[in-house]
Formats: structure tokens, C-alpha cells, sequence
């Protein structure tokens, strides 16, 4: 019986790695445990396409509206990055104007714009992370895929997931950016204890203060597997200005290969 | 009979259940984008037989209608262009930029009709780049191109993208009016002499290969076929302003690379063309360093640095070029604000003789539907030999604003 019960706690601890985390106690184990728990549900989902609007507000509360497509394709080896495309289609005078990233996890990403009036593309140094992406209150490496290795993780403390979640219980972990030209110093996330997907992040710059806070908000599972989120709201608590995102008609495994991801393609996208 | 008109029902009702759900195709689409544009000329023209206007309007209409199916894999696009200029004859006109149908195959892209095509790495010089004509009454950059009409098919593959270009109608440079600005006080005769018999419908024929290894982005192309540049002939012996364009049949090998590494931007291109007399090499390489977010800000400052070597012979069979031993300095500054603001200011000197040409192009937008864009070019000319002496007097400035619907 003994022997039974030994079995049973090692069948449990193999198949729940946040579970086994907890028992190795170190919260640098812990929080990475819990970043690789939320990668692995979130791994097969192929490739996928979008429809995000990006609403821009100043602190006086003047607004301005980009329309853009989303396309994105899941390379599996831990040790590659997601490739994906960005397209613009509002406002008028940047329609067209495409952005593909294939994404790594240490090293620089690798990035092309496609310029439609000229009709070049043009690779781009991917050294701008900390900037802000089309004037919002994203910046790049806010936006491109979250890789599990480009962090060094620590749990902080389990609590309520506040605001974003009211009624679940949230891990909080603390990231700390492993790759060169992060703009952050550290980002503490909230991320629900029942679905493993982040529902608030607090992001603080290289001099340590609270820089933004973003929410995650209308997440929706597709697949029965694959959670995504519907509403992201960033706020910069420097300047008052404030960004939301909202997802439209997500599709996946819409049958996209490597071929769409090439820099030659960039000009055929739309 | 009844079992095979219920047999095409049933096909035809599966032929619709496949269309993705909710997409109606085919998709239309139809934009528009209107300019009116005001250049400033300061100074007096240069020659007597141009008019002295210091204020030249202009506006322009780009219409965009395109139409998609097949999710997308199928598309026909149509851009007509036209300009209306009270100063410029030749400057008023219309084009086709764009006309074809895209069709987006298993394992290749295949475009028939006119289209635009951009090759090329670096900002101060395009030698790569010789699919379309230039558009030349547009702007003196040379960065407005005609629609050329053509055959493309293009394969990517693990060794790269494999393009093939067939061309069967060539499209004669545009040039200003001599009464008008920038025109070098010399009237450019609008029917060329060529070299091949076939004249304006020789097929031109161009393959192109390119690859992105590691930090590299390399394109190796060869072009066969009319000089996109004319050579300048004088017509009439007496009256040295009076000139024919002459195009020849040539061969050029070009070579485009760019080194991406940290804020880094290494650029290189270079040619090699028969058939403008000697053979000779032509190269353009510099840098652009970006210093991002200077002084705590959003902002982005780029610096720009390329040298131009061009061994055409002077005066010999090739047409004249400005940048044969010339220095490119400039800076990019880019705002990263809501309104995409930005600025490119930059200089091209001559190492022979310090002609210099300034440029300046800066834009933003204004609200979801208009836009802002100022130009500023300069002629400071040293010498008489120097080709763009005729220019000396027509610098401008000039102010476009832009609608889109």
C-alpha cells in the first residue's frame, strides 16, 4: 500500500509540472514553472489570423483609430521565435504598409517593411524594442510572441487577480528580460491559476518606476484548447496616455506555410 | 438527365459550402487619393525661354480599384494616375502605375500587367533597380516610376526566390517642358531613336535571385534588354538645346546586399553594363546608424553615409550621370508619434568639382484622412560641366496636400 501511495504522488507530481514546482519550493522554479505551463497549452495552434483595432488616447483624451490584420505562424522548436505579419489598412496614407518579424529568442529578430509607394522592402534594425510601435503605448517587444526563455522568472505570491478577473486567483510572477535592448527593468504578471493566460501586467523601465500597466481582458478559447484575448488596455502612467486592442474574427490553421512568412512575400500580402 | 442536373446542383451546392463562411467574393474595393501640391521657385530661371513663375500649382489623382477571390490568391489591381500642372505641358499628364492580375499558385507567384517593381538596398542612388522607367517630370529623384508592363513569375524556394521577368513594351522617359522649371532650358524631343529595330516592343528580359542568410539580404539580377536610361542626342547642330532621347540595347549584372547587425544598416550595390559603350562597373555602399529614443524621447535619429563610383567613360556612349564620384551625407529623423512624423535631410556632394544637391522631404499626417508633405531641393553648382548645371537657378520648395477617400 505504501508503495501504491508513492506510485500515485509520483503519477500526480509527473503530470502537473506547476504542482511538482510548488513542491521544489524555489520560486525562480516556481515562476518559470508556471511559464512553461502556460506555453504548453498554448502549443499546436498552427498558425492563426486576426483583425486587431488599435484606438491611440492622449492624455487630453483625443483619440485615433489604426486598423490592422494580424497573421501569425507557430514555429514549435523552443529554440526559434513565431514569424508574423503585420498589415496596415487604416489609416489611408500608411495602407498597405506591411511588417514581418521572425522572431528569436536572445539574438536580434529578424525584420522587414514593405513600403507600398515605392513598392520596397526594406529590412530593419530590430534593436528598437523599447520604442513605441506606430505611436502607440505598445511597444515591439510588448506585441511580438512571448517567448519563455527571453525571461528569468520568479513567483512573487499567489492573490486574487484583481480588476481584469475579479472572481479568480492569479499566480504573480516577476519577469526579468534575458534579451539585450529591453526597455523594462522587470514586468510582474498576474496570471490566472485555472487557465494559465496573463490578465494584468505591470511594466517598469530601466530606472525602476511603474512605467504601464496593461489588461488583458474578453478572453474567448478557440479549439477547446487555444485562449486568446479580446481586449488589451495599456496605460502609461508617465505621460497619461493609453492604448486599447481589440481582436475580431480570429481565425487558425487557415492553411499558412513558411512561403507567406518570406520577405519576397511581403509585397503580394494584404 | 435528371440524375445529372441533381448531381451539378449538388456539386455546385458544394462548390459554395467550400467558400470560407460569411466571405463574399469576389471583394471589391476603390480608393482615392487626391494631391494639390505648390512649388516655390525664389529665383529667376536660368534661360530666357522659361517662363517666370515663382508659384507653380499642381494637383494630382491617384485612384486604386482592386478586386480579390479566391481568398485572396486571385487579385486584379488598377491604379490610373493623372496630374494637372498650369506650368508644365509635359508635367501634366497621365499613366497606368498599375494594371494586372496577381495569381498567388501552389509554389509560385505570377503577375500579368503592368506593375511596379523595386530593387535595391541603398537611399542616395538606385543602380539596381531597372524594371520600370522613371517618371521623371514627377520629381528630380527619380523615384516615380512608370507602370511597365510585364510577365512575372516568381519561385521561392529553401535557396531563395527565383524571379523571371518578361517585358514586352517599353515605356520613353518623361522630361519637363522647356518652358518650364527644371528643365534645363532644353527640349527634349518626345519621339526616341532606338537601337534594337524592334524599337519600343524589343522584349526585354530580366531574372532576378534573392535570399535572406542570417544578418544578410543578398539579390543577384541580370537585366537584357532596352536602357531604362536615354542617351541625350542633339538634334539640330545649331541649336544645342534641342536634344532626342536614344536608347540602347543593353546588359546589366546587378548585385544588392545589406549587413543588418545591432543599429547597423551596411549597404552595398553594384553594376556591371555592356552596350553603353565600354563595359563598366558602377557602385553605390554606405551605412545607415540609427541612434534610437535620443535624449529620453520617442524619436529615432538616423545617419546616413554612401559613396557613389559610376566608371561610364565621359562624354563617351553612355548617357551622362551625376553621381560618378560623389559623397551622400544625411539623417532621418523619425518623430514615432501619432502622427507618423517624420524628416530626411541629405546632401550629395561631387568629390571633382563641390556641386552640391540638398534635400530635405518631410511629412506627417493630419487626422485619419489627410496628410502633410514638403520637399525642399537645392542646386549649389560649381561648374558648367557638371550635368545638373542647367538646374542651378531651379531650386524649390514645395508643399502637397494630401486627401484620401
Amino acid at each position: 500500500m505504501g508503495n501504491l501511495q508513492r506510485l500515485l504522488a509520483l503519477a500526480v507530481l509527473a503530470v502537473s509540472p506547476v504542482l511538482q514546482s510548488a513542491y521544489a519550493e524555489s520560486p525562480e522554479d516556481k515562476g518559470l514553472a508556471i511559464a512553461e505551463e502556460t506555453d504548453r497549452r498554448d502549443l499546436g495552434w498552427g498558425d492563426s489570423d486576426v483583425v486587431m483595432q488599435m484606438i491611440l488616447r492622449n492624455a487630453e483624451g483625443e483619440s485615433s483609430v489604426r486598423d490592422l490584420r494580424l497573421r501569425s505562424l507557430e514555429v514549435p522548436e523552443r529554440k526559434l521565435g513565431d514569424k508574423s505579419i503585420t498589415v496596415f489598412n487604416k489609416p489611408r496614407d500608411i495602407e498597405g504598409t506591411a511588417f514581418l518579424s521572425h522572431t528569436r529568442i536572445l539574438d536580434p529578430d529578424d525584420q522587414w517593411l514593405y513600403l507600398p509607394a515605392l513598392k520596397r522592402v526594406k529590412r530593419i534594425s530590430s534593436k528598437n524594442k523599447s520604442g513605441p510601435f506606430v505611436g502607440s503605448e505598445f511597444a515591439y517587444e510588448d506585441l511580438v510572441s512571448q517567448e519563455v526563455d527571453r525571461y528569468a522568472y520568479k513567483w512573487l505570491r499567489d492573490e486574487a487577480c484583481g480588476e481584469a478577473a475579479p472572481d479568480r486567483e492569479c499566480f504573480v510572477v516577476e519577469r526579468t528580460p534575458l534579451y539585450e535592448h529591453s526597455g523594462y527593468t522587470k514586468l510582474v504578471s498576474w496570471v490566472d491559476k485555472q487557465d494559465y493566460q496573463p490578465r494584468k501586467v505591470e511594466f517598469y523601465d530601466r530606472k525602476d518606476a511603474l512605467l504601464k500597466t496593461l489588461l488583458m481582458l474578453d478572453y474567448r478559447q478557440y479549439q477547446g484548447q487555444y485562449w486568446r484575448t479580446h481586449r488589451m488596455d495599456m496605460v502609461n502612467h508617465q505621460t497619461g496616455k493609453s492604448t486599447t486592442l481589440t481582436f475580431e474574427d480570429y481565425s487558425f490553421k487557415v492553411g499558412l506555410s513558411e512561403d507567406d512568412f518570406d520577405k519576397n512575400r511581403l509585397k503580394r500580402v494584404q | 438527365m435528371r440524375s445529372r442536373s441533381a448531381r451539378l446542383a449538388a456539386g455546385l451546392c458544394l462548390a459554395a459550402l467550400s467558400l470560407p463562411a460569411g466571405a463574399e467574393e469576389p471583394r471589391f474595393d476603390a480608393t482615392l487619393e487626391l494631391g494639390t501640391e505648390l512649388r516655390v521657385f525664389p529665383k529667376d530661371p536660368a534661360y530666357g525661354s522659361q517662363r517666370d513663375r515663382a508659384l507653380s500649382p499642381s494637383l494630382y489623382l491617384e485612384p486604386e480599384f482592386t478586386a480579390d477571390w479566391n481568398g485572396g490568391d486571385d487579385r486584379l489591381t488598377l491604379v490610373p494616375y493623372a496630374r494637372f500642372d498650369r506650368d508644365d505641358d509635359r508635367r501634366a499628364h497621365a499613366d497606368i502605375r498599375e494594371a494586372n492580375w496577381l495569381h498567388i499558385g501552389d509554389g509560385y507567384d505570377l503577375v500579368v500587367g503592368a506593375d511596379k517593381v523595386f530593387w535595391g538596398v541603398t537611399e542616395s542612388r538606385h543602380l539596381v533597380d531597372i524594371i520600370n522607367q522613371s517618371d521623371a517630370v514627377e520629381d528630380v529623384d527619380l523615384e516615380d516610376k512608370l507602370g511597365q508592363p510585364m510577365v512575372q513569375l516568381a519561385v521561392p524556394s529553401d535557396w531563395g526566390t527565383a524571379s523571371f521577368f518578361v517585358m514586352p513594351y517599353f515605356r520613353e522617359r518623361t522630361f519637363a517642358d522647356r518652358r518650364a522649371r527644371l528643365s534645363g532650358g532644353a527640349r527634349v524631343d518626345s519621339s526616341a531613336s532606338y537601337d534594337s529595330s524592334a524599337e519600343e516592343f524589343h522584349p526585354d528580359l530580366a531574372v532576378r535571385w534573392s535570399q535572406v542568410i542570417g544578418d544578410f539580404d543578398i539579390g543577384l539580377s541580370h537585366f537584357h534588354g532596352t536602357s531604362r536610361e536615354p542617351r541625350l542626342l542633339q538634334l539640330d547642330a545649331g541649336d544645342p538645346t534641342n536634344l532626342t532621347q536614344h536608347y540602347d540595347l543593353i546588359d546589366q549584372t546587378g548585385l544588392d546586399l545589406q549587413y543588418t547587425t545591432d543599429a547597423w544598416l551596411w549597404k552595398l550595390e553594384a553594376i556591371g553594363r555592356g552596350g553603353h559603350g565600354d563595359y563598366f562597373g558602377a557602385a553605390v555602399a554606405g551605412f545607415e546608424y540609427t541612434l534610437f529614443g535620443i535624449a529620453g524621447t520617442d524619436m529615432d535619429l538616423g545617419l546616413l553615409a554612401e559613396y557613389q563610383y559610376d566608371g561610364r567613360t565621359e562624354n563617351g556612349d553612355a548617357p551622362g550621370v551625376l553621381g560618378n564620384n560623389d559623397t551622400f551625407i544625411g539623417t532621418r529623423l523619425t518623430l514615432n508619434d501619432v502622427d507618423d512624423s517624420s524628416l530626411l535631410a541629405g546632401a550629395v556632394v561631387d568629390n571633382e568639382d563641390g556641386s552640391a544637391l540638398l534635400s530635405l522631404e518631410a511629412e506627417r499626417r493630419i487626422g485619419d484622412s489627410w496628410k502633410v508633405e514638403a520637399v525642399a531641393r537645392f542646386f549649389a553648382m560649381g561648374q558648367a560641366q557638371n550635368s545638373a548645371y542647367g538646374l542651378r537657378r531651379d531650386s524649390f520648395v514645395g508643399l502637397t496636400l494630401i486627401r484620401f477617400f
